[in-house]
């Protein structure tokens, strides 16, 4: 039996063809990643970041958590890092797991390391959560204005849309039935109008038809509108806005955080679509038959997608800051939940009696956002074409 | 030109009319009643809500309140829901208040970002520039209310000063030096604050632009006949690299009124962010959405005024 050479990646080279370049994609970008250290350190602390996370999810929830970060001491407040309890006074179930306040416990004797476990996965889902959302909405407005910008909004298109806001706002002033009717007549006249041919009636029509047919906006005239009015917020502002309005929970944040921050992977996948769209494999693939939606997320979309996850990694930065900042201010999830920013916030109180109840949250957050914005950095670097060529 | 700042404005205009709308809705649509904010109150009592109702238009149906509400705004007659003060002149008296925040925190990172930018460009890869790169993303990740407290730590403790409010209460006697340099202590922090983020960016885009030209053949030229460096440098590499930036001016009018919510929350300083915090906590729907409006029309107005100045500025711009 001969032996078949393989590479690294297991992969069966002995019918390879001369041309195949000696290196995979991913091996090219790995190689061109790890030269950045900073990048690589910041993909480290991201992977250990998310496996603390996910500990402090098992470790303090449920019934009767390992460790029970609402857990009131009151004989033991603002002990500092690392001071040992004072086992006399406590009942046994009282006593923190570890015999040892790690990072100290807080001004109501609560063991601060339990809470900054809690708070990591409120940060992680965050991040990604809102991420998720805006890299959903944006891959969406900016497909379709980078793919089908050209073609225009007909007035029907106006028409049943104004139909259904119609009906929305009946069924927010109260008329639920009859607005919910109007809602779904208008967006299932909506789906007909975008499907129908341009002039499905064949022969004379009469001139109010034809009306109906008449071309008024592009549609990536309408999409870049409604980008630039979305980015006439205040962006923080907006958000603490709609977040003091709704009743406090974490997912209210996460999707307000969402929808409020989608413009930056809009712009990026039109622009990237619209350079693609010309280029030769797509007009292979048309002429092959393909249809639009295949040739959109099979074809484009893994090609358009580099510039995207860059921005999706800092934009996870950029959140977990906002939430912070929201819970500092008041907002978001509510009291006995721990989250970094209400740690710092209850702390502010004693910032030169217990120094750590502002550093340990703050450092933590620091270095996970620097994590996130290091690796982002380092991902836009390796994902770059030219240096790719280069190395 | 003309034609340019015609369709712009027009364009702009419709912006702002679907912004004025949304930011209705938003408010509006909310769950929540204004003029249940205190319903514990026993002042509160439903004959009191239906004045108050009736005083701001709230019994109308929403697009009758839409247009008495831009109707005020627009002739100025728009009174807070809270204590029936003029919200214009509300809010002039706390911009004037976030003013000096806003210009010694401009002025510091335009004069610190440029310098710090330009030479991490010149010497490429070296070791300035690259702690001055994880410096930048250091300023970039910190949250701004860890910094400040980070930074009231240090300058009360090595320096012994307050720093939290406009200015110490009570300073009645002191003479106008010691007057001054109280106000300078309390104006350092929140300013310096409030320019980190900014510098961490500015620079990053100012190394960027700087490495751009540097890369170029015309710089190459230079170099190879023997021109000092500072020449090359300044003269011929930075005057272009300057091109992006003198746009950019038309991009900070927004942050004028701004004002950082979280920093002027915690430094107690009586400005535009606190006033907005504090409408938001009121459900002072008036002031809210007067701010939203102002601001909206500084973020076009900037955009505006950028467009303007790279059509002044680059002659190879013919729209």
């Amino acid at each position: 039996m001969t032996e078949v050479p393989t590479d690294s990646l297991g992969r069966d080279h002995s019918m390879e063809a001369p041309l195949v370049p000696k290196q995979t994609r991913s091996q090219a970008f790995w190689d061109l990643f790890r030269q950045n250290r900073l990048a690589l350190a910041g993909l480290m602390i991201f992977v250990l970041f998310f496996f603390v996370a996910l500990t402090g999810l098992v470790l303090t929830s449920g019934r009767a958590p390992f460790l029970d970060p609402a857990q009131v001491r009151l004989q033991e407040k603002l002990r500092p890092p690392l001071s040992n309890p004072h086992l006399e006074s406590l009942k046994p179930e009282e006593a923190p797991l570890l015999g040892v306040y790690l990072l100290g416990t807080d001004d109501l004797g609560r063991d601060v390391f339990a809470r900054m476990l809690q708070g990591a996965w409120v940060s992680l889902t965050v991040g990604f959560v809102a991420v998720g959302i805006s890299v959903l909405i944006g891959i969406f407005m900016g497909g379709i204005a980078g793919f089908f910008g050209e073609q225009h909004v007909r007035v029907d298109h106006l028409l049943s849309v104004l139909l259904a806001c119609t009906g929305a706002g009946v069924m927010a002033g109260g008329g639920l039935i009859p607005g919910a009717m109007v809602l779904f007549f208008g967006l299932g006249l909506f789906a007909y109008a975008v499907f129908k041919k341009r002039s499905a009636i064949k022969g004379p029509m009469p001139i109010w038809l034809r009306a109906l047919d008449r071309e008024t906006l592009s549609v990536d005239t309408v999409i870049m509108r409604l980008v630039d009015i979305m980015l006439c917020f205040p962006s923080f502002f907006l958000i603490l806005t709609v977040v003091a309005l709704l009743p406090a929970s974490i997912y209210n944040i996460m999707i307000v955080i969402g929808l409020t921050s989608w413009m930056g992977a809009a712009r990026f996948v039109r622009a990237e679509f619209l350079s693609l769209r010309e280029q030769d494999f797509v007009t292979a693939a048309r002429a092959l038959g393909v249809g639009s939606f295949r040739i959109i997320f099979r074809h484009m979309m893994p090609n358009a997608m580099a510039p995207v996850l860059v921005s999706a990694t800092i934009g996870i930065a950029s959140a977990i800051l906002t939430e912070a900042g929201l819970s500092f201010l008041g907002f978001g999830v509510p009291p006995p939940h721990a989250t970094w920013g209400n740690i710092l916030s209850d702390g502010k109180g004693f910032i030169f009696d217990a120094p750590w109840l502002t550093f340990v949250p703050g450092l933590a957050i620091l270095v996970v956002v620097l994590s996130f914005n290091l690796f982002g950095e380092g991902l836009r670097d390796a994902l770059n074409p030219k240096l790719r060529e280069r190395s | 030109m003309l034609s340019f700042i015609g369709r712009s404005i027009f364009q702009k205009i419709i912006t702002l009319f679907f912004v004025s709308v949304v930011s209705f809705l938003i408010i509006h649509l909310a769950p929540g009643e204004p003029s249940q904010v205190d319903p514990l109150n026993p002042k509160f009592t439903p004959e009191m809500v239906e004045r108050f109702q009736k005083a701001f238009h709230l019994d109308e149906p929403l697009h009758v309140q839409y247009l008495y509400f831009y109707r005020d705004l627009f002739t100025g007659k728009t009174v807070s829901w809270k204590d029936n003060q003029s919200v214009l002149a509300k809010i002039w008296e706390r911009f004037l208040n976030s003013l000096p925040l806003f210009v010694v925190g401009t002025l510091i990172t335009w004069t610190l970002s440029f310098p710090v930018g330009i030479r991490a460009a010149i010497f490429r890869g070296g070791l300035y520039d690259r702690s001055t790169t994880f410096f930048s993303y250091l300023l970039i990740s910190i949250p701004g209310f860890f910094f400040a407290y980070v930074l009231i730590i240090f300058v009360v403790n090595t320096f012994h000063v307050p720093v939290i409010g406009m200015e110490t209460f009570g300073l009645g006697e002191a003479t106008w030096l010691n007057a001054l340099m109280d106000r300078v202590w309390h104006l350092l922090l929140p300013s310096v604050l409030g320019a980190t983020g900014g510098i961490a960016v500015l620079s990053r885009y100012v190394r960027g632009q700087m490495l751009e030209v540097e890369g170029q053949d015309y710089v190459r030229t230079a170099k190879a006949k023997g021109l000092p460096p500072e020449q090359v440098h300044y003269k011929h590499a930075l005057r272009n690299a300057l091109l992006p930036f003198v746009t950019m001016f038309g991009l900070i009018l927004p942050g004028l009124i701004g004002g950082s919510v979280i920093i002027e929350s915690i430094f107690s300083w009586p400005g535009m962010g606190r006033m907005a915090y504090e409408a938001i906590l009121a459900r002072d729907y008036a002031v809210i959405l007067t701010v939203n409006f102002i601001s909206a029309v500084l973020v076009l107005a900037g955009t505006f005024v950028s467009d303007l100045l790279y059509l002044v500025v680059d002659p190879r711009i013919r729209l």
